[in-house]
C-alpha cells in the first residue's frame, strides 16, 4: 500500500476515457462500480465538454456479486452497441472489475457483437493515467493498422503525394491547452508547406487512424500519450519521429529544423521574426526577471520545455525542476543536469512541497497542485501543466506551443511577478504600511497576501546566541527568499565568536563576512 | 442498459407508486461524503483503502481544495498487496503509523472499505480493532464502508455515522439528539430555537469534535436532519433512543414540522412553540414570497444523486409553486420518508435507482424548466437547452432552518434568473 494525500495522475482507465473523450465515433464500455462515473465530471466540469464521455459503465452493486456480473458485462455491451452505432467499441475494466476477472475485453470478442472491439487491460495496481492513455491510443491504432503492417522485409507503399506530410500524435482531451496548440502547430507546419495528413487522438475517428500510414512522418507532440505509438509506426511502416517538442521560442525554432531534416525541405526562418519573446526578454524592463529564483515542476513534456524556456529565454535562474512522469525520469534527469540543479522524481505531492519549502523560488512553473502551494507559501505561481483546473481551459487562443506559444509563456510567466521598479520600491520601504512584502503585487487585486513562511513567526534562540528585537526587524528587511540563508550565516558568525546576542551589527557583520 | 422495471414493495402502497430501475448510474460512491464529513469532524481522519481510482475520486469531487493538507488520504493498494506478497494487514499497519507520525494529535481514524477493499474482503473491522489495542484507548479507530458496490454519495455519511453510533456512550438523559451533518451556523440557530422552546438538551451527531460524543439511550429523542440516515437511525433506535417521524426541516413549512416534532417528544405546550417559532418563521415566509414569482409554474425534474430529492421536491412544490414532474431517488427508505408522505405531490412520476440512458430519453421528451443532477451531466444538459442545478451544492450549502429557506429557493431560482438575463448563446 502506498499512502497518497494527492494525486498527480488518474487511474489508468481515466486515460482510457480521456483517449475515448478526444475521439469521434468510439464508444468505451468500462466495467466499474457505481461511482466511477465521476470521472464524467473531469471532462464536462473541468474542460466545460458539451457533452458527457463516450462512455457506458456497467454499474456494478454488491448484490450483482452473488450473481454474475459478466451478464451484466454483456447486457451493457449489447445496448451501447445498439445505442450509440460506434465504429469502434472498447472494453476496458475499472480497478475493482479488473478483481473480479470477468474478461469483459473476451466477453465482448465472443458476443457476437456487430461492431469491431478492442480489448484493453489497464494494470490498474501498478500504472496510472497517463500510461493508461498511452496504452489505450496505441492498442486502438495497432487492432486498426493491424492488416496494413507489411510482412517482414518490405516497407509499406505509401501513396505518391506532392507535397511532404506528417501525422500530430499525441493531443488528447484534458491535456494541457491541447486545443490551441493544435491549431498552433497545423498552421506553422502549412506555412512552411508541409500537409498535416491525421491529428490524433484529438478530434480523430477510426477512419483517420487508418490513414495514420499515409504520412511522411510523426509528430511526438506530447511523448506522454505519442511515444508509445509513434515507436510502433516507426518500426512498422517506416515512418520516422520528430519528437522536438516546440514549447518556447528556441524549441519551436528547433523543432521547424527537425521538420525540415526529416522531411528534406528548406524551412526559412525569416518568416517567423514577428514572435515577441525575443525582444520582449531583451527589452530594459525585463531586466529584472534576470536571475528570479524558478523551480519547474509537472509532466515531463513540459517541464523539459519550460525549464528551458526559463533559463534561457526568461532568464531566470532555474533552482529545481522534477516530474511525476516516471516514464520519462531519465529525460528530465538530462535537463537538470544542463541546469547544473538535481532532478526530483515523485508522485507525492508532499515531498515536492517540501523542495518549495527549502529552495524558496520566487516563482512556481508547476501544475494545480503547486499553485495551492505556491498560494500557501506566498510565492508567485504560474500553471504549465497537468493536472490543472477549469481555469487552466481558458476561452481565449491560448497555446503553449509554437511562436504564439512563446508570447503566451512570457505573459503568464511576467504577470504572477512583483513588476521591476515596484519591487525596488517594495525594498526600500519595507516598513510602509500599505505598500510592503506581504502586499500582493498591485496589478493582481487584494486579498491574497503573503501567508506564513514567508515571514516567519518570532525567532527562537538557538545554541544560546538570542537575536535582539532590532536585529530582527532589520532581518525582516532582507528578501525572503535570502532571508534564511542569511539567519544562518548570522548565528554561525556570532557562534563561532562566542556571542550570546545578535544584534543589528552582527548582522552587517556576518554580511560582509560572508560576502567576500 | 435497461434491466427492467420492478414494481415496488406492496408495503409501501398507500404512499405513491414508485418505480425501480436498474442499469447505469451516474451518482458518486459514498466515498464522497469525506469531503464534508473531515470538514465537520475536525480531530478525525478519513483513510480510504482502495485504489487511485478512490483517491482520484475524492480529490476530483473536492475540486482540487489544497488549501491545507487534508484530513483524508488514501491507502493505495497495489499489485504486491493483490498478489498476496504484502500483507495487507501489516501494510496498514505501517500507512497509518505514517498518518499518525504526520498526524499526533488525531483522536479518531476511520479506516473506509472501498470496491477493491471489499472485493477482496479486506477485513476493516478486525484492523480497526487491531489498531485500537495498538494504540490503547488513545486513538478511536472505527472502520465503515463508503465503497460504491454498497453505497451511494451521501450514503457514505450514514455508514460512518452507523459504525460510530455504536461508539457512543450509553446515557438515560433526556435530551433532543440531531442527527446528520448540519453547518455550524445552523445548529446554533437550531439549538436557540429549542432553547427558546424549553428543549435545553440538545446534542448533535456528528459533533464538531471526535472526542465530545454524545450519549444516548432511553431518554434520547433523534430528530434526524437528513433522509439518508436510515441505518444511523436504526443502530440508535436499537440501543433505546426513539426516532421522532417528521418531515425534514427545508423550507419554512419542512422546518416548523420538523420542530414542532421535537416539542411534541418534550410536552413542550403549544403557546412556548408558536413564541419560539412565529418570528424565524414569519422572516422565512416574507422571503420565500420575493422569491416565488420566479419559481411559480415552473417545472422540475430530479435526476437521483443526494437523496434530498424527495423533501426538496416537497418543498419546491407546496412552498414555490413549482411542478416535479419526475423525482428520482438513489435508493427508496420507506421509514425515513415516513414524515413525508402525507405532503407529497400529486402527477409525480417516482422512481428509486437508475438506468442512465432512457432517464435522459425521457428528461429531453418532457423538457422541464429545471434539472437537479449530478456534476457530470449538468453541462452536458445545458448544452442540450436544459437549465441545471447540481445537486452536490445542495449538500454542501447551509440550507436547512427558517433562515436557510430562502437562500435554498435562490439556489434553484439563480439558474432560471441566468436564463433571463443573458443574451448570448441559447438556452431553448
Amino acid at each position: 500500500m502506498e499512502l497518497t494525500v494527492w494525486t498527480y495522475e488518474g487511474p489508468p482507465h481515466v486515460g482510457a476515457i480521456r483517449i475515448a473523450a478526444s475521439m469521434r465515433d468510439v464508444h468505451l464500455v468500462l466495467h466499474a462500480p457505481q461511482g466511477d462515473t465521476y470521472a464524467d465530471l473531469l471532462f464536462t466540469m473541468i474542460e466545460r465538454e458539451p457533452s458527457r464521455p463516450p462512455v457506458t459503465y456497467t454499474t456494478f452493486q454488491a448484490r450483482d456479486l452473488g450473481a454474475s456480473t459478466a451478464e451484466l458485462v454483456l447486457g451493457t455491451l449489447r445496448s451501447a452497441a445498439e445505442r450509440f452505432r460506434p465504429q469502434v467499441l472498447m472494453v476496458a475494466d475499472s480497478c475493482t472489475a479488473e478483481l473480479l476477472q470477468d474478461q469483459p475485453g473476451t466477453l465482448a470478442q465472443g458476443a457476437g457483437l456487430n461492431v469491431p472491439v478492442v480489448p484493453l487491460e489497464m494494470a490498474a495496481y501498478s500504472r496510472k493515467e497517463n500510461w493508461g492513455a498511452s496504452e489505450t491510443f496505441f492498442q486502438l491504432v495497432r487492432a486498426l493498422l493491424a492488416k496494413r503492417v507489411p510482412p517482414p522485409g518490405e516497407r509499406y507503399q505509401r501513396q505518391p503525394r506532392d507535397v511532404p506530410s506528417v501525422n500530430i500524435i499525441g493531443p488528447s482531451k484534458l491535456g494541457f491547452r491541447c486545443r490551441d496548440d493544435v491549431r498552433e502547430i497545423v498552421s506553422l507546419l502549412e506555412s512552411v508547406g508541409v500537409h498535416v495528413n491525421v491529428v490524433a487522438p484529438l478530434s480523430a475517428s477510426p477512419t483517420d487512424l487508418m490513414r495514420l500510414p499515409e504520412a511522411d512522418a510523426n509528430v511526438s507532440l506530447y511523448p506522454e500519450v505519442a511515444a508509445a505509438t509513434c515507436s510502433w509506426l516507426a518500426r512498422q511502416f517506416h515512418q520516422p519521429t520528430i519528437s522536438t517538442v516546440p514549447i518556447g521560442y528556441g524549441a519551436t525554432r528547433d523543432f521547424l529544423a527537425e521538420v525540415g531534416e526529416t522531411l528534406g525541405i528548406d524551412i526559412d526562418m525569416t518568416q517567423f521574426d514577428d514572435c515577441r519573446l525575443p525582444w520582449y526578454s531583451r527589452s530594459i524592463d525585463s531586466t529584472y526577471l534576470t536571475g528570479k529564483r524558478a523551480f519547474v515542476f509537472g509532466d515531463a513534456t513540459h517541464v523539459i520545455a519550460i525549464a528551458k524556456v526559463a533559463q534561457s529565454e526568461m532568464g531566470f535562474e532555474v533552482v529545481g525542476v522534477g516530474t511525476y512522469s516516471r516514464e520519462m525520469a531519465r529525460e528530465v534527469r538530462l535537463v537538470a543536469k544542463e541546469l547544473g540543479v538535481d532532478a526530483l522524481i515523485t508522485d507525492n505531492y508532499l515531498e515536492v512541497e517540501r523542495a518549495i519549502e527549502s529552495l524558496k523560488p520566487e516563482i512556481v512553473l508547476g501544475t494545480q497542485m503547486e499553485r495551492h502551494t505556491a498560494k500557501r507559501l506566498g510565492i508567485a505561481c504560474a500553471v504549465i501543466s497537468t493536472p490543472a483546473h477549469v481555469q487552466d481551459y481558458p476561452a481565449r487562443y491560448s497555446p503553449q506551443m509554437g511562436f504564439e506559444g512563446a508570447n503566451v509563456l512570457f505573459d503568464t510567466f511576467v504577470h504572477p511577478l512583483v513588476m521591476g521598479l515596484e519591487e525596488h520600491l517594495l525594498n526600500m520601504f519595507r516598513d510602509d504600511f500599505e505598500f510592503n512584502d506581504q502586499a500582493v503585487p498591485s496589478h493582481l487585486g487584494a486579498g491574497e497576501g503573503h501567508a506564513s513562511v514567508a515571514q516567519s513567526a518570532e525567532i527562537v534562540p538557538i545554541n544560546g546566541v538570542a537575536w535582539a528585537d532590532c536585529a530582527q526587524k532589520e532581518l525582516q528587511k532582507i528578501p525572503f527568499f535570502v532571508r534564511g540563508k542569511a539567519r544562518r550565516n548570522t548565528e554561525r558568525f556570532a557562534l563561532d565568536r562566542g556571542l550570546t546576542t545578535i544584534d543589528v551589527e552582527t548582522l552587517y557583520e556576518a554580511k560582509a563576512h560572508f560576502g567576500r | 442498459m435497461t434491466a427492467g422495471v420492478i414494481a415496488c414493495d406492496p408495503a409501501e402502497q398507500q404512499s405513491p407508486r414508485w418505480v425501480t430501475e436498474r442499469g447505469q448510474r451516474a451518482v458518486f460512491c459514498g466515498l464522497t461524503s469525506i469531503v464534508w464529513l473531515h470538514r465537520k469532524i475536525q480531530d478525525a481522519f478519513f483513510l480510504v483503502v482502495g485504489s487511485r481510482t478512490c483517491a482520484h475520486l475524492v480529490q476530483s469531487a473536492a475540486g482540487v481544495m489544497i488549501f491545507a493538507e487534508p484530513r483524508f488520504a488514501t491507502a493505495v493498494l497495489q499489485d504486491r498487496d493483490l498478489a498476496g506478497m504484502a500483507d495487507c494487514h501489516e501494510e496498514l499497519d505501517r500507512v497509518v503509523a505514517e498518518v499518525l507520525a504526520r498526524r499526533p494529535n488525531l483522536k479518531t481514524l476511520f479506516l473506509v472499505g472501498s470496491c477493491p477493499s471489499e472485493v477482496i474482503k479486506l477485513d476493516l473491522d478486525n484492523a480497526a480493532a487491531r489498531l485500537r489495542r495498538q494504540h490503547k484507548g488513545s486513538l478511536r479507530v472505527v472502520a465503515y464502508s463508503g465503497s460504491g458496490i454498497e453505497t451511494t454519495f451521501t450514503q457514505g455519511e450514514d455508514s460512518c455515522l452507523s459504525a460510530l453510533a455504536h461508539e457512543l456512550p450509553s446515557s438515560n438523559v433526556d435530551q433532543l439528539l440531531v442527527v446528520g451533518t448540519l453547518a455550524d451556523v445552523i445548529e446554533d440557530q437550531f439549538t436557540r430555537l429549542f432553547n427558546a422552546m424549553g428543549i435545553a438538551n440538545v446534542a448533535y451527531f456528528p459533533g464538531r469534535q471526535s472526542e465530545a460524543l454524545p450519549e444516548v439511550g432511553a431518554g434520547t429523542r433523534v430528530l434526524l436532519a437528513q433522509q439518508y440516515l436510515g441505518d444511523t437511525a436504526r443502530v440508535l433506535t436499537d440501543r433505546g433512543c426513539t426516532l421522532l417521524e417528521a418531515p425534514y426541516p427545508l423550507g419554512a413549512e419542512g422546518t416548523e414540522a420538523w420542530v414542532r416534532a421535537a416539542a411534541a417528544a418534550f410536552d413542550i405546550d403549544d403557546t412556548a412553540v408558536e413564541m419560539a417559532v412565529a418570528a424565524p418563521k414569519a422572516r422565512a415566509e416574507k422571503a420565500l414570497r420575493a422569491l416565488r414569482p420566479e419559481l411559480d409554474g415552473r417545472t422540475i425534474s430530479f435526476l437521483p444523486d443526494s437523496q434530498l430529492e424527495v423533501p426538496l421536491a416537497r418543498f419546491l412544490q407546496r412552498e414555490c409553486g413549482m411542478q416535479p414532474l419526475e423525482v428520482a431517488t438513489p435508493f427508496y427508505d420507506g421509514r425515513t420518508l415516513a414524515g413525508e408522505q402525507a405532503w407529497l405531490p400529486d402527477g409525480v412520476n417516482w422512481f428509486e435507482g437508475q438506468d442512465l440512458d432512457p432517464a435522459l430519453d425521457r428528461l429531453r421528451a418532457s423538457r422541464p424548466d429545471l434539472t437537479v443532477c449530478g456534476l457530470g451531466i449538468a453541462n452536458p444538459l445545458e448544452a442540450e437547452g436544459l437549465r441545471t442545478k447540481w445537486s452536490i451544492e445542495l449538500v454542501f450549502s447551509p440550507i436547512q432552518g427558517f433562515d436557510q429557506a430562502a437562500d435554498l429557493a435562490e439556489l434553484f431560482a439563480r439558474p432560471l434568473r441566468r436564463e433571463q438575463q443573458l443574451e448570448v448563446g441559447a438556452w431553448s
